[in-house]
């Protein structure tokens, strides 16, 4: 074990679509993957647990569909979970399961202690707003109203992840893929918080983008030690970023390590396939 | 009076519903009460909200003054002021110190309201967050959390847009400390006057069915950031050229033969009146 506090503690989490039937919910359930063939109910996210530290960058990997974002949504309270109990260390020291509090303590803790880059950046950004609106809208939830102050600050973060300075006025409808990203990492980053979640930053743009973005947040990871929970369908990606990673099939988690030793030394029958089909 | 209809055009339980939703509207200032919206004779979206209102609140003694864009000879102020008076046989007005119960929509009107007296606005669209949350469940859940942030968020966007805060009218205001809400189609000019006014102010959107009001003497505070606090429109040195005043809301007309520009009263049974009183001086000096 670490010495240090966790930031975040996930124990158990699960989420379900649908309201579950004798096949799939009593003893000796069966599924079909992640679903019951006779009542159609989803077990998207199934009894997952992990840790993440401070300054530690975790990764998710696993096929389309396996939960990953599911578990990224009930996180960031997108989404309400079915069951398990989540800890932030920021939060309460980390005494306090996050998804039984009141709705308000949740707003306080999506925007104040958390930031998220949705996969599909319409999810993530008001696509009509302008970007520096886009990055403030966090600091106006967290009670800002300092028209400067806020300008400032999201001029400063629209730099830093690259937004030219012309466009920081411009609404991200007009934007391309990559500068969509970079202005959804912004806004993530608006209020400093200490853990921020990551769905697919990538997926979608070309190859070359891809690489300027991910250095993008390699870059801000070193300088801010923000802890990062990192998910996406590519082991490529993860093992670029993550110094840990977990495998998750079919709502499950079937392993979970440090990313090289997950490399070299897949123990799953899944994993094996997939860092072969990376190699 | 037209015998065809009951008094006031509606059965007497619709106007119990409708005062039923006035009350809970009091009790909550700001919260937007549902109603059973019906239909009137005349077009949603051309004060039906405001008229049901007046329809359900009109006793035989009151004197009733209809105000459409700062107006009381607008086509629609006449109409509504026909139909009411024509269902009911209420006196008429338009100067705002004797009327009882006063629609409007655009405009407050200049002179200050007094004690016992009724304003009813007519709203279009009631929702202060409607730009920024589509959904009329999440907007619920918005001011039960009383989570305001969209609504500064819009205004901010106008700062980065206009360098200012640009809205024309209908600009945001907090009630009571709790709720907020549209103020209906006012210009900014007219916010300050719903904050602590002696009258009852009620609010009324036909076509969305709701319902909400600003009791006597309720606190109503315009929303604003710390560093760019709320602004009337400012009319500098501009004074109306019929009557001459000036600190007044003024609509600017342009001699479309000289492309000379004039300010004229907006509201213009006050321009009415004080060209009136100052003739009577010059008369009597
Ligand atoms: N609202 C919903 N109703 C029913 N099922 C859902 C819903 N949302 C997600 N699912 C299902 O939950 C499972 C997990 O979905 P999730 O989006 O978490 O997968 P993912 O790992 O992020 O996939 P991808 O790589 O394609 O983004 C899938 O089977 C999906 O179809
Ligand atoms: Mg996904
Ligand atoms: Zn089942």
């Amino acid at each position: 074990m670490r010495p240090e506090r966790f930031l975040l503690k996930v124990d158990s989490l699960s989420k379900s679509y649908g309201e579950g039937c004798p096949r799939c919910s009593g003893p000796g359930a069966t599924l079909d993957r992640n679903h019951c063939r006779r009542c159609g109910t989803v077990y998207a996210v199934r009894g997952v647990s992990f840790e993440l530290y401070p300054g530690e960058v975790l990764g998710i990997v696993g096929e389309s569909g396996s939960g990953k974002s599911t578990v990224l949504n009930c996180l960031y309270y997108d989404t309400v979970a079915s069951s398990g109990s989540v800890y932030l260390g920021s939060y309460r020291e980390g005494a306090e399961d996050a998804l039984a509090v009141s709705a308000q303590a949740k707003r306080a803790i999506r925007n104040e202690l958390l930031g998220k880059v949705y996969q599909d950046p319409v999810e993530g950004l008001r696509m009509k707003f302008s970007a520096v609106a886009n990055v403030a809208e966090k600091m106006i939830c967290a009670g800002s109203r300092n028209v400067g102050a806020m300008e400032e600050r999201a001029r400063r973060l629209l730099g830093l992840v690259n937004i030219p300075l012309g466009r920081m006025g411009e609404a991200p409808e007009r934007f391309s893929g990559g500068m969509r990203q970079r202005v959804q990492i912004a806004k993530a980053l608006s209020n400093n918080p200490p853990l921020i979640f990551l769905d697919e930053v990538t997926t979608g743009l070309d190859l070359s983008v891809q690489a300027k973005v991910l250095d993008l947040i390699m870059d801000i990871q070193r300088e801010s030690g923000v802890g990062m929970l990192l998910v996406s369908h590519d082991l490529a990606v993860v093992r670029m970023l993550a110094t840990r990673t977990m495998v998750m099939l079919d709502g499950r988690m079937v392993e979970q390590g440090l990313t090289d030793q997950i490399l070299e030394d897949p123990q799953h029958p899944y994993t094996q396939e997939l860092v072969h089909s990376l190699l | 009076m037209n015998s065809l209809y009951n008094y006031a055009f509606f059965d007497e339980g619709s106007k119990r519903e409708i005062r039923r939703a006035i009350l809970k509207a009091v009790a909550l200032p700001g919260y937007q009460v549902p109603f059973a919206s019906r239909e009137m004779p005349i077009a949603r979206g051309w004060g039906t909200g405001g008229l049901q209102l007046t329809l359900s609140l009109v006793g035989r003694s009151d004197v009733l003054k209809v105000i459409d864009q700062g107006s009381d000879d607008s086509v629609n102020a006449v109409n509504i002021r026909k139909f009411v008076s024509g269902t009911t046989g209420v006196a008429v007005t338009e100067d705002a110190r004797e009327a009882t119960i006063i629609q409007s929509r655009h405009r407050i009107p200049e002179s200050p309201l007094r004690e016992g007296q009724v304003l009813v606005l007519q709203v279009p669209l009631p929702e202060p967050l409607r730009l920024i949350e589509p959904s009329e469940y999440k907007t619920k859940r918005l001011h039960a959390e009383r989570d305001y942030s969209g609504a500064y968020l819009v205004l901010f966007e106008e700062i980065q847009r206009y360098g200012r805060v640009a809205t024309g009218a209908d600009h945001p205001v907090e009630v009571h400390g709790r709720y907020v809400m549209a103020p209906s189609p006012i210009p900014r000019f007219d916010n300050p006057k719903l904050d602590g006014n002696p009258a009852l102010i009620l609010l009324g959107a036909g076509r969305e069915k709701k319902i909400y009001a600003v009791p006597p003497y309720t606190k109503v505070r315009s929303l604003d950031f710390e560093d760019q606090p709320f602004r009337v429109e400012d009319f500098g040195s501009a004074a109306c050229g019929l009557c001459g005043a000036s600190g007044v809301y003024l609509d600017e007309l342009v001699d479309p033969s000289t492309g000379s520009k004039t300010w004229r009263c907006n509201d213009t049974s006050e321009c009415a009146s004080r060209r009136r009183a100052s003739q009577e001086a010059a008369d009597a000096s």
